[in-house]
């Protein structure tokens, strides 16, 4: 699982947070020999609450390194949430967990 | 040829078989295309062409947007916006002064908040938009952000 | 440093009374005088408030910093981390083999401490490495990636415990001399000590950055820098700010900066530890 995830339950709103482990290389910066890294980053998200789509997002390069998402939804503990990440090179992550 | 060559050369499709065959639950019919066109507008009105298919907004007090004033590295700003409005569609996230505004942008599906937070690089300081899709209607907030050069390198 | 030139130096000759007699300094006077300092250099801080560095002077950096602390980029090395260390070696031995005092229980807080049998001042990192080098594995770089992952595990696992540095004998003294020597000796192109940001321009600024106090400084380690997008240790910090004054750094885990850990850590005694953290 390399999508690191936190998801919580308070008053029926949880919260999910997730960060996953990516350099999101803009494509304009140089490497120490002059060259230009080429562009890699996170493209698209799908998150899933009981097994429902709850979120769909597009990321430019422009969301930090190692990129952090959070988003809510109305539920309650023991929720499964399914967050599914793809980058521009097509490299996939995933993450699953409950709602605590 | 190698994975990442295969992909490359398969382009999308190739890219959603590749993600199948990877073990990810999520059907084909997912994945909607990255919006390149809008991405890669280097200008916001552009860009929200690209999304939206017009760039005119409203302005709206009820998008709320939790940012720093001056941000204390540009490579790593937290923004979380927060809409009090019904049916809400989607979010976007603009930088004007990015070299391509258009930084995110958030499907809201059924029985979620109009919540998201993140946290993006911005290269100076900037006006950053909060653009809200409810009801057909198009809606903004913006706040400016100041990016500074520090002291403390090492 | 003579203790009364040292005091001289804070600005606080004359308010306690000093011993002529004994060239020798007395750590834990030295230690009363650098907290005074800090409480009157900016009253109104608490205490508790200092492991927070820059963040306990600033209320709008703060806020963003809380905002971070959401969900903060330091957890992807906790996970690495907490593989690691429950990961077992190929011979079968566990890192916990190696320290009397689980990670939960405040290993963090036992470091740095003086080792008499050795002679010398032992640092997390250190005795993370001689570990893996006991059990036959290949030590990790010093600065950044699997060490730090691990060092910032043990640490999240032991926040709240207190830092109680001891002092024993002559030769561990000897160490922390060497080590507040260090702070306060201006070095580099630039001329500037450890001191001279962090205690006598602590909360002013160096262009838009605020420099953080001295007092807390050990507590929060080791960082994820948004600087680095990645973890650090303490001495790859070291060794960074010795280069922004233009000064050549010293090797991480070499005597200098273990010495010097020493003494900063020691000045924090009675503070809590709360690492890993996060800093822009």
């Amino acid at each position: 699982m390399s999508i690191r995830m936190r998801a919580k339950e308070q008053s029926g709103l949880v919260t999910v947070k997730a960060l996953v482990k990516h350099p999101m290389e803009t494509g304009q910066r140089k490497a120490s020999d002059g060259s230009l890294v080429p562009a890699h980053f996170i493209q698209q998200i799908t998150a899933k609450a009981n097994g429902e789509i709850v979120l769909e997002a597009q990321w430019s390069p422009a969301v930090s390194k190692n990129p952090y998402l959070a988003f809510q939804y109305d539920g309650k503990k023991g929720d499964t949430i399914e967050i599914a990440m793809i980058d521009n090179e097509g490299k996939t992550f995933d993450g699953k967990g409950k709602v605590k | 040829m190698n994975r990442r060559e295969f992909l490359k050369k398969a382009g999308f499709a190739g890219m959603l078989a590749a993600a199948v065959s990877a073990g990810l639950t999520f059907p084909k019919k997912v994945w909607a295309a990255w919006n390149e066109q809008a991405f890669k507008a280097k200008k916001t009105p552009d860009a929200l062409n690209k999304v939206y298919g017009t760039d005119s907004l409203t302005d709206s007090d009820k998008i709320f947007m939790q940012t720093p004033d001056i941000a204390e590295n540009g490579a790593v700003v937290p923004i979380t916006i927060q809409a009090d409005l019904p049916n809400v569609e989607s979010i976007s996230l603009l930088v004007d002064e990015n070299p391509t505004p258009l930084a995110a942008h958030y499907q809201i599906g059924k029985g979620l908040r109009p919540y998201v937070s993140t946290r993006i690089k911005m290269g100076k300081t900037s006006a950053v938009h909060a653009v809200v899709k409810a009801d057909g209607q198009l809606m903004k907030a913006t706040k400016e952000i100041k990016v500074t050069i520090g002291g403390c390198g090492g | 440093m003579k203790i009364k030139k040292w005091l001289a130096s804070l600005g606080l000759i004359g308010l306690f009374a000093v011993s002529s007699v004994s060239a020798k300094t007395d750590p834990e006077t030295d230690r009363k005088s650098f907290v005074d300092y800090f409480k009157n250099r900016h009253s109104g801080v608490e205490m508790s408030a200092y492991m927070n560095g820059a963040y306990a002077l600033n209320q709008a950096a703060y806020d963003e910093w809380l905002s971070i602390e959401e969900f903060p980029p330091y957890e992807l090395a906790l996970g690495e981390g907490e593989d690691i260390w429950n990961t077992p070696f190929a011979n079968g031995k566990t890192y916990q083999d190696c320290f009397d005092t689980t990670p939960e229980d405040g290993l963090r807080a036992k470091y740095p401490h003086w080792d008499d049998s050795r002679k010398q001042v032992m640092t997390l990192e250190l005795a993370l490495n001689e570990c893996r080098s006991a059990n036959g594995e290949k030590p990790f770089g010093w600065k950044k990636g699997k060490i730090a992952s691990l060092s910032a595990y043990v640490a999240f696992q032991g926040r709240g415990h207190m830092i109680q540095v001891s002092i024993p004998n002559g030769d561990a003294l000897a160490a922390y001399e060497m080590g507040k020597e260090f702070y306060y000796t201006k070095r580099g192109q630039l001329a500037m000590s450890c001191a001279d940001c962090h205690v006598y321009n602590s909360g002013n600024k160096v262009r838009a950055d605020m420099l953080s106090p001295a007092l807390g400084h050990t507590t929060h380690f080791p960082v994820y820098r948004s600087k680095w997008g990645a973890m650090g240790t303490m001495h790859r910090r070291y060794g960074g700010c010795n280069e922004q004054v233009r000064a050549r750094s010293f090797k991480a885990q070499g005597p200098e900066y273990r010495n010097l850990e020493y003494f900063m850590a020691y000045m924090n005694n009675g503070m809590e530890t709360n690492g890993p953290g996060a800093r822009k």
